[in-house]
């Protein structure tokens, strides 16, 4: 079961001075979905664009489906799928030429592996005849991920499959995923959202070009031993910056229509903090317990470490993420 | 494999709405017009005369200027200072001056006239040919004046008549000598300027990365690139055969087959340019200045309308350094000359030796870029 298809070991790139990775190492098992979470600019897609042999890193070895990047470059190409993230199919072609073309290009035929694209094409059908360019966002990334698929890839490289997406075909489209991992292919899919990472069977949280944690989504929250609060009063802003100055708290971001206050466990409690804002002249305070999610996992690990400047950084790091609270998959 | 790719790139052209109007319009829109536009015959110059004389002779030189053809009669100045101001504002291009007794002194006293031209020479090369012509004219005029009056002196001044004759493009018809060079112009375009753009274009949409990622191989890709326009280019340059002699009665005097040889080699130094600077352009912007700059260049000192001979020194190392310059050449000389293969060995070599160049450096070029 537990065979690895993607192994990467102290992988550095850097583009001039700005390291894009660090010493980034990883496995990613047969029919596993890997999702690589990071804000913009953390390097995910320098990570895939060197597994999927577009890129040469500086120093570190990989391998994908048991054969090196380098050296076998040219294997990997027919035994990989890889879809960028910016759509990049031709848009003055039809969806049926795009699909047949892709086909060709690898020697093989619609027909021979229509079985594994059925599902997602046969939504795009009705439009076979439309051009590329013409298609919704939503129809793209299906016709993309065709394409991507129809030569029966072993592992299937995503690079933010759903950024620009609208809600319900996020949903969609991690259903694909999920029946694409059935059929034995593995993913590595990379996206800024951190609502799908508990989608993903492992996750690797990624910030300025290193892992900071890989794992799967259940044992990244266990790990959040902190305490986490949702807080809020009549004035979001004035709370924000006013539950900040508290010596105690850690971290306090704004996260939907609450605050998200991180502690350490024992040192402030619940009602000594409601007691300190009502004397900062807030009403209508509500804080409340809540589990922790990913978000609050990677925001508590990039803040680590560098102690008070790390409540300004948090605050950063929060507005780097693209947030989707509002719908959530 | 390859046969699938360049069926997708003509697909891919005949699907463009602009495309193939500019791969049609352009040659036609070349070879029917700019032969007629981009002309250096000097014609419709705007004279005006002094005639201080007022004699039947006068009148009789004024008429002969006109009746040429090549000049416009705008007034009649009273003055110098008046004519002098037609020039300053432009509504005349020469002056000529006919002094007082001038009917007199060539007749009756027989000692001879004088007459002042005085051109514009804002336009040099206008300038200098307007003048030219006038004075061609007032020698006719002044050997006719001789023949009508057999003077006893005049009888024994020997005439020198000159009678040039002029090879290989009788009546001096700039057309004939710039339609071959509009042809190599158009080569270049089509098949330098479109394939390169299209690769840049491929790597802006990002496609150019899809393909990477698929078994593909580069030189087949590339290949799948330049084809299609390879046979646009032999067909445009057909096309230009058959404007040329439909038009303006043209056939090379050299074989088709000469101009097919060294049309296929300088083909393939224009898109081993076009690939270089694919290569290292990002974007569709910064490849189409590149080239454009480039192009600009090597046509305004590939002899196409100015010759290279009257270019200073520096200029002529440059057009050594120019493959459209041996093209042009052999494109000329087949057509008006009809040199075969022998006596174009040295833009054979030439040629030969930029395709190897540009080719290697755009193999080179692009492996180092991926």
């Amino acid at each position: 079961m537990s065979i690895a298809m993607i192994t990467a070991e102290n992988i550095v790139k850097n583009y001039g001075s700005v390291k894009a990775l660090c010493d980034v190492s990883f496995e990613v098992l047969k029919g596993e979905i890997f999702g690589i979470i990071g804000p913009d600019g953390s390097g995910k897609t320098t990570l895939i664009r060197i597994l999927t042999t577009l890129l040469l890193a500086d120093s570190g070895s990989a391998s994908v489906d048991n054969m090196e990047i380098v050296s076998d470059y040219k294997k990997i190409r027919s035994r990989i799928g890889y879809m960028p993230g910016r759509f990049s199919l031709y848009q003055d072609l039809s969806v049926e030429e795009n699909l047949e073309f892709f086909a060709t290009v690898f020697n093989t035929t619609i027909k021979e592996n229509y079985y594994l694209i059925k599902d997602i094409y046969s939504q795009l059908e009705p439009f076979k005849k439309r051009k590329a360019g013409e298609l919704s966002g939503g129809m793209k990334q299906k016709l993309a991920l065709s394409c991507a698929l129809i030569h029966k890839p072993s592992v299937l490289f995503l690079d933010e499959p759903t950024t620009g997406v609208d809600p319900v075909s996020r949903k969609e489209f991690w259903v694909m995923l999920r029946r694409l991992k059935e059929q034995g292919i593995s993913i590595l899919v990379s996206t800024p959202y951190m609502d799908e990472a508990g989608l993903c069977d492992r996750i690797a949280l990624m910030k300025d070009g290193k892992f900071l944690r890989i794992d799967t989504p259940d044992n990244i929250i266990d790990q959040f031993d902190d305490t986490l609060w949702a807080a809020s009063s009549s004035r979001m802003y004035a709370l924000l910056n006013d539950i900040r100055e508290q010596e105690e708290v850690l971290s306090c971001f704004a996260f939907g229509d609450a605050h998200h206050v991180t502690v350490p466990k024992g040192t402030l409690n619940l009602e000594t903090l409601e007691e300190n804002m009502r004397a900062k002249g807030h009403s209508d305070i509500s804080i409340k317990p809540v589990r922790a999610g990913i978000e609050d996992c990677f925001m508590a690990l990039t803040g680590r470490g560098s102690g008070d400047a790390g409540k300004t950084d948090r605050g950063n790091a929060d507005r780097e993420m693209k947030s989707c609270r509002k719908d959530p998959v | 494999m390859i046969k699938y790719l360049i069926e997708k790139e003509f697909k891919q052209i005949f699907r463009n709405r602009f495309l193939p109007r500019l791969i049609l319009g352009f040659p036609c829109i070349t070879l029917l017009l700019m032969p007629w536009a981009a002309n250096f015959e000097v014609k419709n110059i705007n004279i005006s005369i002094v005639d201080n004389d007022h004699s039947s002779c006068s009148r009789r030189l004024a008429d002969k200027i006109v009746s040429s053809g090549y000049f416009k009669l705008i007034d009649i100045a009273e003055n110098y200072a008046a004519a002098l101001e037609n020039i300053e504002l432009d509504s005349s291009d020469v002056i000529l001056e006919i002094p007082d007794n001038f009917e007199s002194d060539l007749t009756v006293t027989d000692k001879g006239a004088s007459l002042m031209i005085s051109s514009n020479a804002v336009n040099g090369t206008k300038g200098a040919l307007s003048a030219s012509y006038l004075a061609g004219i007032i020698r006719d005029f002044s050997a006719e004046l001789r023949r009508e009056n057999p003077s006893p002196q005049s009888a024994f001044i020997p005439v020198i008549n000159i009678i040039p004759q002029y090879r290989f493009n009788p009546n001096l018809d700039y057309k004939i000598f710039m339609v071959p060079a509009l042809m190599v112009m158009l080569l270049t375009m089509l098949c330098g300027f479109l394939p390169a753009l299209n690769i840049v274009g491929e790597k802006e949409a990002g496609t150019m990365e899809q393909i990477n990622v698929t078994p593909v191989k580069k030189h087949i890709f590339i290949l799948a690139k330049l084809i299609p326009y390879w046979v646009i280019g032999f067909f445009i340059l057909t096309l230009g055969f058959g404007i040329a002699f439909f038009v303006y009665s043209l056939m090379p005097a050299g074989s088709f087959l000469t101009i097919y040889v060294f049309s296929s080699i300088y083909v393939l130094i224009v898109s081993g340019f076009g690939l270089v600077i694919s290569n290292y352009s990002k974007t569709m912007q910064q490849g189409m200045f590149v080239m454009y700059f480039f192009i600009l260049i090597l046509i305004l000192i590939s002899g196409m309308f100015t010759p290279v001979n009257s270019m200073p020194w520096w200029a002529k190392i440059i057009t050594v350094l120019n493959p459209l310059k041996y093209f042009i050449e052999v494109m000329r000389s087949v057509y008006l000359m009809g040199s075969g293969f022998t006596d174009l060995f040295i833009q054979f070599i030439a040629l030969c030796v930029f395709a190897v160049i540009f080719n290697v450096w755009a193999v080179l070029s692009y492996s180092k870029k991926s």
